[in-house]
């Protein structure tokens, strides 16, 4: 009963949020709505006992990276509503809705089709101890088990962070100009 | 897990609770309430002038009578507002000051085998309103949420002030989060858990993680902390001479108070923290009388010494310029942090494995330095080439 009843209410603040995403003319306001789709899809993970992931996906993906989403909108002054009559791309809405069109029907097709359709049964069989607490186990099988995926994603991160230094910075025939060092 | 929830839940379990959140909410309310008081009779002992001396005595009731007056003053709404993030913000800086506490051990013996545990009402628990899983992590959590408090309320205002104000907090905030979560990091090392209860009981009959864990996280972790409240010396979030009041420019009334609340809440709550992560939190000599009754006096007066710290902080020192305050967090506090959690990770390993302690040290240390120096030449290349540009740019 409290699981139906905290499911229903998180997964009513998804929708909502997901839906304030791409309805908000104002670009704030469609940041605010992703941070209440986070927090919706936090709470799933505590009903679901992954207290640790819900954590992370607060920490991470509400307090990190909206925030910086919002840091860029306020820096760039970008808050006021876009005109949605130009495509700055040609064809961009047709793609984008047989994109749409064919990500949901492939979601269909594996929920529905296929030799095993979706249950709603656990994947995961393992014995989830109630003794030792999930962030143990987490940590256990990601430096055992994973620790090869787990180095090539930190990699991954240098690399994009090096990536994104060489990309801001300015080339070294090309002085700084008078703005540049006012904004300094 | 808290031992009430052992035996299922049942009405009075939940009345138990219950009892908890008001009692936690009555505390830190009460708390802010002489806290203000506190910080404004100590600056004035430190600038040799008087203070607030009129409302009751020695002037304790001065914060009630503040309070009772922004509830009474008209609530202005600039015209450029957003007004639904304008109204939003205030609570958005209240809600995670109020919930960080939850996770606090303030009460229950952890001395000598002590469990840590009360009786209330004949059931045993913990003397917290929480011990969840991730623990520490939640304070982590709530930390990051509370950016969006200042961060809001100074983009919805429609003002220059408090735009440049809430630029300053996101970008600081978020810098200084990386330093405290490593510093916290550190701690969960030695503790072997994320749990607050855990962190307490580990730390038993004063093996401190104030000196387990070498000082340098206690001293990273109060840096980082002062600059997540947005305190002096690094208050550029408000920094009166140059942003009016910053992100709260454009605020009165009761919506002002809201945030002076949740500035003041998150003072206690960010001291309690350390309390609990460094200094053993409730645990201490249970000199005469019953158990129960010497806890929760050491927690508060250790509570009472990193107030006092914080003030004096304010009164002492002048406030950073911003791009100090960038280059001591990401030169300086957050790569000492992973050296540290690294050196601590070593020792650990070092212990488990029986291997020689003195030839672990040394090497720890020769890496350090190699990368420390490492690090140091990268800075200086930087700064070398910037001041070559800037020297082309202006001849």
């Amino acid at each position: 009963m409290t699981e139906v009843a905290v499911f229903v209410v998180s997964a009513a603040i998804v929708l909502a949020g997901a839906i304030g995403v791409i309805a908000s003319r104002n670009p704030v306001h469609a940041a605010l709505s992703l941070v209440a789709t986070l927090f919706g899809i936090a709470v799933l993970f505590i009903a679901q006992d992954a207290q640790f992931l819900a954590a992370v996906q607060v920490i991470v993906y509400a307090g990190a990276i909206v925030v910086l989403f919002l840091f860029v909108l306020m820096l760039l002054g970008v808050d006021q509503a876009e005109d949605l009559s130009v495509d700055p791309l040609v064809g961009q809405r047709f793609l984008a809705a047989v994109a749409a069109v064919g990500g949901a029907v492939l979601l269909l097709l594996a929920l529905f089709a296929g030799d095993t359709p979706a249950t709603g049964a656990r994947a995961v069989t393992a014995a989830i101890s109630d003794t030792v607490p999930n962030i143990n186990q987490l940590g256990r099988i990601l430096f055992t088990d994973y620790v090869l995926a787990f180095e090539i994603t930190a990699v991954l991160l240098t690399i994009a962070v090096v990536g994104a230094v060489a990309l801001s910075r300015r080339g070294d025939d090309e002085p700084a100009t008078d703005a540049e060092e006012g904004g300094r | 897990m808290d031992p009430l929830f052992n035996d299922g839940v049942d009405l009075a379990i939940v009345l138990i609770v219950v009892f908890k959140v008001v009692l936690t909410f009555a505390f830190l309310m009460v708390a802010v309430m002489f806290m203000v008081w506190f910080e404004r009779k100590l600056i004035s002992d430190m600038q040799n002038r008087i203070g607030p001396n009129r409302a009751g005595p020695w002037g304790l009731l001065q914060t009630l009578a503040d309070g009772i007056k922004l509830f009474f003053k008209e609530d202005s709404k600039p015209d450029q507002a957003d007004l639904t993030v304008f109204k939003l913000a205030p609570y958005l800086s209240l809600v995670p000051a109020f919930l960080t506490f939850a996770i606090v051990p303030v009460a229950g013996n952890f001395m000598d085998g002590g469990d840590g545990t009360i009786e209330l009402f004949g059931h045993t628990t913990y003397a917290q309103l929480a011990d969840p899983p991730i623990g520490i992590l939640l304070a982590l959590a709530m930390s990051s949420v509370a950016v969006y408090g200042v961060m809001l309320a100074g983009w919805s205002s429609g003002s220059k002030y408090p735009l440049l104000g809430s630029v300053r907090a996101s970008a600081q905030m978020v810098s200084y989060e990386a330093a405290l979560g490593l510093s916290v990091a550190t701690i969960v090392l030695l503790a072997g858990s994320l749990s607050t209860h855990t962190i307490v009981s580990e730390q038993t009959n004063y093996q401190w993680n104030l000196w387990a864990a070498g000082f340098v996280p206690f001293v990273l972790f109060l840096i980082a902390a002062t600059a997540e409240l947005n305190r002096p010396p690094f208050d550029l979030v408000e920094a009166e001479q140059e942003l009016v009041g910053g992100f709260h420019t454009e605020y009165s009334s009761i919506r002002f108070a809201l945030f002076f609340l949740a500035e003041f809440m998150n003072t206690v709550t960010m001291s309690a923290i350390i309390v609990t992560l460094f200094f053993g939190g409730p645990a201490g000599p249970i000199l005469v009388g019953p158990e129960w009754l010497w806890p929760p006096i050491w927690f508060f007066t250790k509570l009472g010494v990193f107030l006092f710290v914080f003030v004096w902080f304010r009164a002492t020192l002048p406030r950073f310029r911003y791009d100090q305050l960038m280059d001591l967090g990401w030169k300086l506090l957050i790569p000492l942090a992973l050296g540290w959690l690294l050196l601590i990770g070593a020792f650990r390993i070092a212990r488990d494995q029986d291997w020689n302690l003195a030839l672990v040290l040394a090497i720890a240390v020769v890496v350090l330095l190699v990368a420390a120096s490492l690090l140091n030449g990268a800075i200086a290349a930087a700064r070398r080439r910037r001041e070559e540009t800037e020297t082309e740019a202006f001849s």
